[in-house]
């Protein structure tokens, strides 16, 4: 259960944003590569310095530690990052059911990490971040190495995921389809500024 | 046994086998012929100062000179230490870092060993504290240097898989613990090599300095253990020290990997 507010948040190069994510509600965020729509997500994830409000629910982001906020605010970079040699030293509690809704093998946790195919490492940090159980997240590209069955997939789950679980969803695509498919409201940003595209 | 005195002329010979070298070096472009006769230089010009201060320090023996010259040691090291990182943190955590970490270790051990060890009297006299505090921060500022420099390459080279696990909710300690562990290792394995090697496959410098002034061996052997220990111990607080206080200062009071608190890569 979880909704984001930001009340004149300034993140690096944008201007003060006032927007609020309704928990279950999916907005996507387009923008021409460099103008800072994941620097954006960073500093909702708290890993820039930034300024302004950012609200989980009715809890200011510094009334939060820092990795508790990043707990409920989950951010999944573009690209993922793994620390250790094998996927299941990753995932503290992993999820079966979670892995096989995206066509991942149980089997996944005992793989080494520089094995994965791209299209594994993305759908395996997905898993990852949702294992922490998030009150908002904050997607970016989360399909752009995948197939377009992975992509139904992830969309799919996503989707469901979001309603049952009453989770605030900021998605990054670029993809003009997916923003309709996934959208209930569609924001890109031009000239620094965050617009409504429909 | 007495001292048998160096003339000029044997040290021009040793340093007949140095510029050999470097011309060896020129020849067959190894290019470490400049460095080679800077670095050889610079010893003999600093060990022929510290030779004569010291020996103005014997007869005028005054706390207030002989800590002086233990500042002043102190601060070269600094120095050192910051001129060996690829990536040096930015303003006074530059010195600070390395220049704190090694006055904690290297300052603490001397003064234990020369008031409850050696118990010198008086315990400041510059025979035994600055070759004692010589050797300890000498030392200390390779581990010091070695181990700030793998912290902070690493952590640069390792800013994904650092912020990873920031994102997934992880502490800034257990974040970098990884990294924090292999760089003490590294600042430690020089001298935990010398210790493993000392007697067996190498003579340790101080050892082979009392014999030849005429010491007993057994009595030199004994001193040359109590230093290895002592440079043991330094090396590794004064690491410890330096990761720690290195690892904290990349991260700011949110939790945030802050690589912008190190300078871009020289050389």
């Amino acid at each position: 259960m979880g909704s984001l507010t930001l009340k004149q948040f300034r993140s690096p190069l944008l201007e003060p944003i006032d927007l609020q994510i309704t928990a279950g509600e999916c907005i996507t965020l387009s923008g021409p590569s460099g103008s800072g729509k994941s620097r954006l997500l960073r500093a909702l994830a708290d890993l820039e310095p930034h300024q302004g409000e950012a609200w989980f629910d009715d809890r200011e982001m510094y009334s939060f530690s820092a990795p508790a906020w990043r707990r409920e605010v989950g951010l999944l970079p573009a690209e993922s990052a793994w620390w250790a040699e094998r996927v299941g030293d990753h995932f503290p509690r992993p999820d079966p059911s979670l892995m096989a809704l995206l066509d991942l093998s149980a089997d996944a946790m005992q793989w080494e990490v520089s094995r994965l195919s791209s299209g594994e490492r993305q759908r395996l940090a997905l898993v990852r971040l949702l294992c922490n159980r998030p009150g908002v997240l904050l997607l970016d590209e989360p399909t752009a190495n995948l197939d377009q069955q992975n992509i139904d997939r992830v969309e799919g789950l996503i989707s469901d995921w979001r309603r049952n679980q009453s989770v605030a969803v900021f998605w990054v695509t670029h993809d003009p389809d997916q923003q309709r498919r996934v959208g209930d409201r569609m924001w890109q940003i031009a000239d620094g500024r965050l617009r409504v595209l429909a | 046994m007495t001292l048998i005195e160096l003339s000029t002329l044997d040290l021009a010979l040793s340093a007949v086998l140095v510029l050999v070298l470097a011309i060896l070096s020129l020849r067959l472009s190894l290019g470490i012929e400049r460095q080679l006769l800077i670095a050889s230089l610079r010893t003999v010009v600093q060990l022929f100062l510290l030779g004569l201060v010291l020996k103005f320090l014997f007869v005028q023996s005054h706390p207030l000179l002989i800590a002086l010259l233990a500042l002043f040691m102190l601060f070269v090291a600094g120095y050192e230490v910051l001129a060996r990182q690829q990536r040096r943190f930015r303003g006074v955590w530059g010195m600070g870092v390395g220049t704190l970490s090694m006055f904690i270790s290297s300052f603490t051990v001397t003064l234990l060993a020369l008031t409850i060890i050696i118990q010198a009297e008086p315990w400041y006299s510059v025979q035994y504290l600055i070759p004692l505090l010589g050797m300890l921060l000498g030392n200390t500022m390779s581990g010091v240097a070695i181990s700030l420099d793998h912290l902070t390459h690493n952590a640069w080279q390792q800013r994904q898989q650092i912020e990873a696990r920031l994102i997934l909710g992880q502490s800034w300690e257990e974040a970098i613990r990884e990294l924090r562990r292999s760089a003490l290792r590294s600042g430690m394995i020089p001298i935990i090599n010398a210790m493993a090697a000392a007697g067996v496959v190498s003579l340790p410098g101080m050892m082979t300095g009392q014999i030849l002034a005429g010491a007993p061996p057994f009595e030199a052997s004994k001193y040359q253990i109590l230093i290895m220990l002592l440079i043991a111990a330094g090396t590794g607080f004064g690491a410890m020290a330096a990761v720690w206080i290195g690892s904290k200062h990349l991260f700011d009071e949110r939790e945030r990997l802050r690589l912008d608190r190190l300078s871009t890569a020289r050389e």
